[in-house]
């Protein structure tokens, strides 16, 4: 049972967002700047040393001096402690802005995203009106009917913007609301206003808090630039009110606009990185997880157990050995500089015409040892050590000009998924004509040819029209022959096939293993076959090799492994095989009737 | 014994979007019981329709006609209060233990929350939870970890224990073992088998292999288009099944035996061969029976 014996993995450090910002300096700073700001919102007032509007005749536009720092305005009015005053309106309006927003957005985005129907219907409409409307003259409008007020206009902004609230909440409720956990928590009982306070909730509040800084910056701005108009309430002293009374006065008192010109400027500034900052922080979370899976792989590195290697019998191939990996070992470099191997020493031949398995679970490095010959290791990772031999080659380590003249022409790879290796937005005869054009340097005319003959020979009951037809008009099953057609098409000496079958249906299959046999055996290609199932080894395979941990622990004839299994880990692989296992029989205690 | 759940000539239609398309219909004139404590298998390909009817029985997929009982009672069209009073009765395990487990809760947060959501007091619930997780063969202090803390079997084994909270009659396992790895799966079923035969809850186990429904099932239906075209004793639907397409998916699936494996894909070949040969005689005589 390694399942109870391997501990879990360390439990990962679960760090507050709010921690992480503090160690992004970006986040630091405009966190910093915000903070000062809403403390000036909150006290500024109090902290002001003139009355915000009393004015004096002596001191207009006067030029800043220790008694009044910033100097005065045009009517005489001290800046300093009018920007103080301007703050706490400024800030307090546009958070009006910001939570009328966010309450109208967000409730209608959770309500009609989860429950769809006429709600979804009509917000999603009502939505694009508003977002087709000109928000400064529906501002315009708004202030000729209630009057010149900060909060009214605030407010109706406030329905302007939520539309940017809803979308994003829509978006992402939609996304979420068919996962399966959101199905298991509807079967667990969880009423539905639980079911999105704990599921839905938890996946929009991060973007919504994103969405949020940045809504916060375009409030300030448009409200500013709505006062700076002078469609505000003049009495009250605001940051745009400000810039109005600097911008009348610029060439008599030029430093009258830089003190609300800089407020405005770097509020919205803190707050766009503050946005940038979260989002960041919000993405590398993800990170460490992945190079923590990693490492447990190698934490058993080093010893390197004896392989079991069975003799060959009479049906195994003899001949020429076209490929020959000899102690190949494929490590990823950590950002730490250390290195994860996940191929730790793998030596194999295959032969001409021969089929080679190679078997293993999930996390054995069957995979990334087909990429390791293929020279196609995803990035960071690399041939540490060993030699990949194919024909005389060297691969081990070559670069992408040795690639070149090998890979598609001599060495062909099939692989899982079919659907996501054909490009969506192409035919699947220009996917097939384009290699052939390049490397076989032969007509459009001929390739295309080729191509439908290919695609004959693979089983396609409708060449001409697979031909023309895009990736999504056919089956996975008919994709993976278009893939094996394309494989093939070259005539490549050794065919690599990752899972091939895996995505497919058990009926579907089996018409696809029959093909690979058909044309291995046509074609007298040497096939390296990774899978992690004992019934497509058995069908198609002369040989086997059974890998663990980055090591291939057994290998010999197909038929010698299943007949009498030496390795530990490889009898423990057969004895898990359900197939020809008893059935389970009747229920105990009922009448023996099938329906 | 009397059944637990009958599930009668039941239809699943879903609407499909944009004006004057045809609705797609998943499920058709499916019936199918289930005693308590047994296990009725449901095996069928991508698009069968067998994950659609262990939807239809939890209460998330349109049901169009039929009826779905459960201990005599109609449950094909519940409200959503009525359903939720069903969630200790009927419970499942979804297919991906990646998907089915919210990534932000702890393992904690998420097997209480069926017990929470019933009124069990917090102290109770965590108790629990402990029990749950030494049930399904975890630590007990696996409840502070996040779901991305576990392998895919230790996954699903939470998955099970989620589902076992609220001591369900029923559970609907949708292909509960098809993304493990081969030793995993094994182990993972036989916790599944030694639940049920402490407990005598009853699974409706979905799975597109033959190995694995035999492995667990008493009783076995065959899926193909939406319909159900064998059913029966389990050895007998998997070991010698009667209907053509039922035959087709068990020669299908290869043997873990070269020499074995050798005979059956020669079998297969001909039972293909004969199949063709039978339908175009059928063709001949022209009668187009079945609605494919």
């Amino acid at each position: 049972m390694t399942e109870l014996t391997t501990p879990i993995a360390p439990a990962a450090a679960r760090v507050s967002l709010l921690r992480r910002l503090l160690r992004n300096p970006v986040g630091v700073v405009s966190l910093a700047f915000l903070a000062i700001v809403g403390l000036v919102a909150v006290i500024g007032s109090a902290l002001a040393p003139y009355d915000p509007n009393l004015a004096s005749l002596q001191l207009v536009l006067a030029p800043p001096s220790p008694d009044h720092i910033l100097g005065a305005d045009s009517a005489g009015r001290d800046v300093l402690s009018r920007l103080l005053a301007a703050t706490q309106i400024s800030i307090a309006a546009a958070l009006l802005g910001l939570v009328v927003a966010l309450v109208v957005g967000v409730t209608a985005g959770l309500i009609a995203g989860y429950y769809g129907g006429w709600f979804d219907q009509v917000s999603s409409w009502f939505t694009g009106l508003v977002m087709a409307l000109p928000g400064i003259v529906v501002l315009l409008a708004a202030r000729a009917v209630v009057g010149p007020s900060v909060w009214y206009s605030m407010l109706i902004f406030g329905v302007l913007l939520s539309p940017a609230y809803f979308r994003l909440v829509y978006a992402a409720v939609t996304a979420v609301k068919n996962e399966l956990y959101v199905d298991a928590a509807r079967v667990s009982g969880l009423s539905d206003l639980r079911i999105i306070a704990r599921h839905i909730l938890s996946v929009v509040r991060a973007p919504v808090i994103i969405q949020s800084a940045i809504i916060a910056g375009i409030a300030i701005a448009i409200q500013s630039g709505l006062e700076f108009l002078g469609l505000g309430d003049m009495s009250v002293p605001t940051w745009g009110s400000m810039l109005n009374d600097g911008f009348s006065n610029i060439y008599k008192a030029p430093l009258l606009m830089l003190w609300p010109s800089l407020a405005i400027g770097l509020t919205c500034m803190a707050l766009v990185l503050l946005a940038n900052a979260m989002r960041d922080e919000l993405e590398r979370s993800v990170r460490p997880v992945g190079r923590r899976r990693r490492r447990a792989a190698a934490v058993v590195a080093e010893e390197r157990p004896a392989v079991v290697v069975h003799a060959d019998d009479a049906k195994t191939r003899t001949g020429e050995v076209l490929l020959s990996v000899r102690d190949l070992v494929v490590g990823y470099d950590k950002p730490d500089g250390s290195l994860t191997r996940v191929v730790r020493g793998v030596s194999l031949d295959i032969r001409r015409g021969e089929v080679h398995g190679l078997i293993g679970e999930s996390g054995s490095g069957k995979t990334q040892t087909a990429f390791a010959v293929l020279g196609l290791l995803p990035a960071g990772g690399r041939v540490v050590s060993g030699s990949i031999g194919f024909d005389g080659l060297e691969l081990a380590g070559a670069g992408e000009k040795v690639y070149r003249g090998v890979r598609g022409s001599r060495i062909a790879y099939v692989p899982q998924e079919p659907m996501s290796n054909l490009d969506g937005a192409f035919t699947i005869g220009s996917q097939l004509v384009e290699p052939m054009r390049l490397t076989l340097g032969i007509s459009k005319a001929e390739a295309k040819e080729r191509a439908l003959g290919l695609l004959e020979r693979v089983g396609i009951p409708n060449p001409k029209r697979t031909f023309a037809a895009y990736p999504h008009e056919i089956s996975g099953g008919m994709a993976q022959r278009v893939l094996i057609a394309g494989a093939v098409s070259c005539d490549p000496e050794l065919l690599i096939a990752d899972e091939p079958t895996t995505a497919l249906d058990v009926t579907v299959q089996a018409e696809v293993l029959d093909l690979v046999r058909d044309l291995q055996e046509e074609r007298q290609m040497g096939l390296l076959l990774v899978t992690h199932n004992f019934g497509v080894v058995a069908d198609l395979c002369d040989r086997v090799s059974v890998m663990q941990s980055g090591l291939i622990v057994e290998t010999g004839p197909v038929r010698s492994i299943f007949a009498h299994a030496e390795h530990p880990y490889t009898q423990s692989l057969l004895d898990a095989i359900l197939e020809d296992g008893p059935a389970r029989g009747a229920l105990a205690g009922t009448p023996e009737v099938a329906r | 014994m009397t059944t637990l759940l009958e599930v009668k000539d039941l239809d699943v239609t879903y609407p499909v979007k944009g004006f004057g398309k045809k609705p797609f219909q998943a499920l058709r004139g499916v019936s199918l019981d289930i005693r308590p404590g047994e296990t009725v298998g449901l095996v069928g390909e991508s698009g069968s329709g067998k994950t659609t009817l262990g939807r239809a029985v939890l209460g998330l997929a349109p049901v169009t006609g039929g009826s779905i009982e459960y201990r005599g009672r109609d449950i094909a069209h519940l409200g959503r209060r009525e359903r939720r009073a069903l969630s200790s009765e009927i419970q499942v395990v979804f297919q991906d233990p990646y998907s089915s487990l919210n990534p932000a809760l702890t393992i904690e947060q998420i097997l209480s929350e069926p017990l929470t959501a019933r009124g069990v007091a917090g102290s109770q619930a965590r108790t629990r939870v402990r029990e749950l997780l030494g049930q399904v063969n975890l630590p007990a202090d696996a409840g502070d970890r996040l779901p991305r803390e576990f392998s895919g079997g230790q996954r699903q084994r939470i998955a099970i224990a989620r589902a076992l909270a609220l001591d369900p009659q029923l559970i609907v396992c949708d292909e509960p073992v098809s993304a493990l790895d081969l030793s995993t799966q094994a182990r993972v079923l036989d916790l599944f088998i030694e639940i049920q035969e402490r407990t005598g809850v009853a699974y409706l186990f979905i799975s597109h292999d033959l190995a694995v429904v035999r492995h667990i099932s008493h009783r076995v239906a065959v899926m193909y288009h939406g319909e159900i075209v064998e059913s029966g004793d389990g050895d007998q639907v998997t070991g010698a099944p009667e209907h053509p397409y039922t035959q087709r998916l068990f020669m299908a699936a290869p043997v873990p035996d070269p020499v074995r494996q050798e005979q059956r894909r020669a079998e297969r070949l001909r039972l293909l061969e004969q199949q063709r040969e039978a339908d175009e005689q059928a063709l001949a005589t022209a009668s187009p029976g079945r609605t494919a």
